[in-house]
């Protein structure tokens, strides 16, 4: 089901956590909602959802006005962070407890070939007997998921879904969701200060900031063409080089580097780590190298300008450098924005 | 070689024997002389004067009328306080309103203050000279020594005591499993009986246990609002006092050995309860067992 959300305010108190939101949701989309914390994602999920109210704006679901709908009718499967898995309760009994309580009543039988379905989905068969005590958290989140989608629910809206899993986990279950998603094609919004998640994960990523969208579209969109100082921050490690253009320029300490469309005057050269290179002559920025760090891949280089700004770059693993060294730190792309 | 002799580990602090077997004697002899040994003497004084006389004060009218109306004191007040307390720890916890923090402070209150303060208060507002007693008066309503007054007086002394069981444990399990089963299109009632109550069922049961123990306890506050009317509006508590002050040694230890052995009953069923609770919900989710500890 599409979702749309036209110029949607929240305030908390006195904090305007949600600022004149709007955003459409295509069906069978799997959307990100990517920011920092205070970023105000979770309050528009929260409000998708039901468990918030808007203050201003509508949300639709479809064509129906969904803003005043209260949670319970709302028709939305909801994954905490936390999972909030009903502890007294076995993993079958949690995935029935949406339809137990609904009221579209149902056949004992037919909740149990349900449960039975959805452990299969979620890879738990043979688990239903358990009690979320004693299984691990993996398994919470897909039990989580699994009680979500047993009531069919119209949108399924994730909160920080694999944010308290460690690292393998969260990636398996990241491919994992996908394929879910790919299976069941459910309209899916989910919430995550995980860049690398984000882009792993969705179809379109919606960047937010202070309460707005700062930025949307496809990862390849927000990755090669990111809109602003804070957006390229936001998705990785980034450098700034302090620069000026001139004449479709920009000039960072004796390097160059084409730009169009901005004016002349101060600007922010932004390089990721792997857009800037050392060599031992000019022309480039004259730095020294203060540390390098070997890694599998390859060695990382933590250099200091001539006008004192910290830089940090990926070379090659056969490259020599050493702390000590001094050379240029070249350009090989980099996005730049106008101050102010 | 001396390393041998060296190789005994200093012990952890209070990991010393002599530490150790010091303070469990501490503990044990305090426990022996600040509680069991008056209950012991409770139940000894009791039958001091014999079988015969125990039974006869048991048996009194005074005594059983008594007993009656401290039950029925707690029948009224406890299921009462329950009822707050469930619905002041839900609204504290699982709502945001404002004067929220003012409504916590206020609940604990009754802690706080002396019984014998709450009773002289229950006078002012109810008594023939208080605020509603002359209204109360033209309609021939009783409530000052009589019995509404003590249930009433017991139910102010003890109205914290569910909720401040609840409210650690319910503001420690937030509100996210309520909202789960919101989302999944439960009621309230249902999320209420289905999720909430579950979750919380042994701090709830403790703190009705605690609430019971008091009610039937309670002295100071209903000392003052019950007139002590023998046999119309003596509680327990009150009897024995009166006894005691008629000399009647015996006849008092008699009644409090009854008290005394309510008291124990209920923490003996409360034991029971948990244990046979316990057995049949088998393992509950460590983070909500260890919720349930430090509540309690």
């Amino acid at each position: 089901m599409k979702i749309r959300l036209d110029h949607v305010v929240k305030t908390f108190e006195t904090f305007r956590a949600v600022r004149d939101v709007s955003l459409e949701i295509e069906s069978g989309e799997l959307v990100a909602l990517l920011g920092p914390s205070g970023s105000g994602k979770t309050t528009i999920l929260r409000m998708v959802a039901g468990l918030e109210y808007a203050d201003g704006g509508h949300i639709y679901f479809g064509e129906q006005d969904a803003t005043g709908i209260p949670v319970r009718d709302r028709g939305v499967g909801f994954v905490f962070q936390h999972y909030a898995l009903f502890p007294h309760m076995t993993v079958a009994e949690n995935i029935a407890f949406g339809m137990k309580v609904s009221k579209v009543k149902r056949e004992k039988a037919a909740i149990d070939t349900r449960v039975g379905e959805l452990l299969r989905l979620v890879r738990l068969e043979g688990l239903g007997d358990r009690f979320p005590a004693q299984i691990s958290g993996g398994q919470r989140q897909r039990v989580a998921l699994a009680r979500a989608l047993a009531v069919d629910p119209k949108v399924l809206l994730l909160d920080e879904p694999f944010g308290a899993l460690d690292a393998n986990v969260r990636r398996d279950l990241r491919r994992w969701l996908r394929e879910i998603h790919s299976e069941l094609g459910i309209t899916t919004l989910f919430v995550t200060h995980d860049q690398e998640e984000a882009l792993d994960l969705a179809d379109r990523v919606v960047i937010l900031k202070d309460g707005h969208i700062v930025q949307q579209g496809t990862p390849e969109e927000v990755c090669r063409d990111p809109g602003s100082a804070f957006v390229m921050k936001f998705l990785g490690d980034a450098n700034m080089i302090a620069a000026e253009v001139r004449d479709g320029k920009a000039y960072a300490g004796g390097a160059a580097i084409e730009v169009s469309g901005l004016a002349d005057g101060k600007a922010e050269l932004y390089a990721r780590p792997a857009d800037l290179d050392w060599s031992p002559q000019g022309p480039g920025i004259p730095a020294s190298i203060n540390r390098v760090l070997d890694r599998p891949g390859g060695r990382r280089v933590l250099a200091t300008t001539e006008a004192g700004e910290h830089l940090e770059f990926d070379v090659e693993p056969e490259r020599v450098v050493k702390a000590g060294d001094g050379g240029f730190v070249t350009l090989r792309r980099a996005k730049v924005f106008a101050i102010g | 070689m001396s390393a041998i002799a060296t190789r005994r580990k200093p012990p952890r602090i209070g990991d010393g024997p002599v530490f150790r077997r010091s303070l469990i004697g501490v503990v044990l002899v305090l426990v022996a002389i600040l509680i069991l040994a008056p209950l012991i003497i409770i139940g000894v004084e009791a039958f001091s004067k014999g079988w015969q006389v125990y039974r006869d004060t048991i048996a009194h009218p005074d005594t059983r009328h008594a007993i009656m109306l401290t039950v029925l004191t707690a029948l009224v007040a406890v299921p009462v306080n329950t009822a707050f307390g469930i619905a002041a720890a839900w609204a504290i916890t699982k709502f945001d309103f404002w004067g929220r923090r003012f409504l916590l402070v206020v609940i604990e209150i009754p802690f706080s203050i002396s019984p014998i303060v709450a009773g002289v208060a229950y006078l002012f507002v109810y008594g023939l000279q208080g605020i509603f007693g002359p209204v109360l008066d033209a309609y021939g309503i009783k409530i000052l020594f009589a019995i509404p007054g003590i249930i009433l007086a017991s139910m102010f002394v003890t109205a914290p005591f569910v909720a401040r069981e609840l409210i650690p444990l319910m503001q420690a399990q937030g509100r996210d499993l309520e909202e789960a089963a919101t989302s999944l299109g439960a009621s309230g009632w249902r999320t209420f009986f289905a999720v909430t109550l579950p979750n919380v069922k042994w701090a709830l049961l403790y703190g009705v246990v605690l609430c019971n123990a008091r009610v039937m306890g309670e002295f100071g506050a209903v000392s003052v609002v019950s007139g002590n009317i023998r046999g119309q509006t003596n509680t327990l508590p009150l009897h024995i006092e009166l006894l005691y002050h008629d000399y009647q040694a015996a006849g008092a230890f008699a009644s409090a050995s009854i008290l005394a052995l309510i008291a124990v009953f209920t923490i003996i069923a409360k034991v029971a309860l948990e244990r046979q609770g316990a057995g049949r919900v088998r393992p509950r989710a460590p983070e909500a067992a260890n919720l349930a500890e430090k509540a309690s």
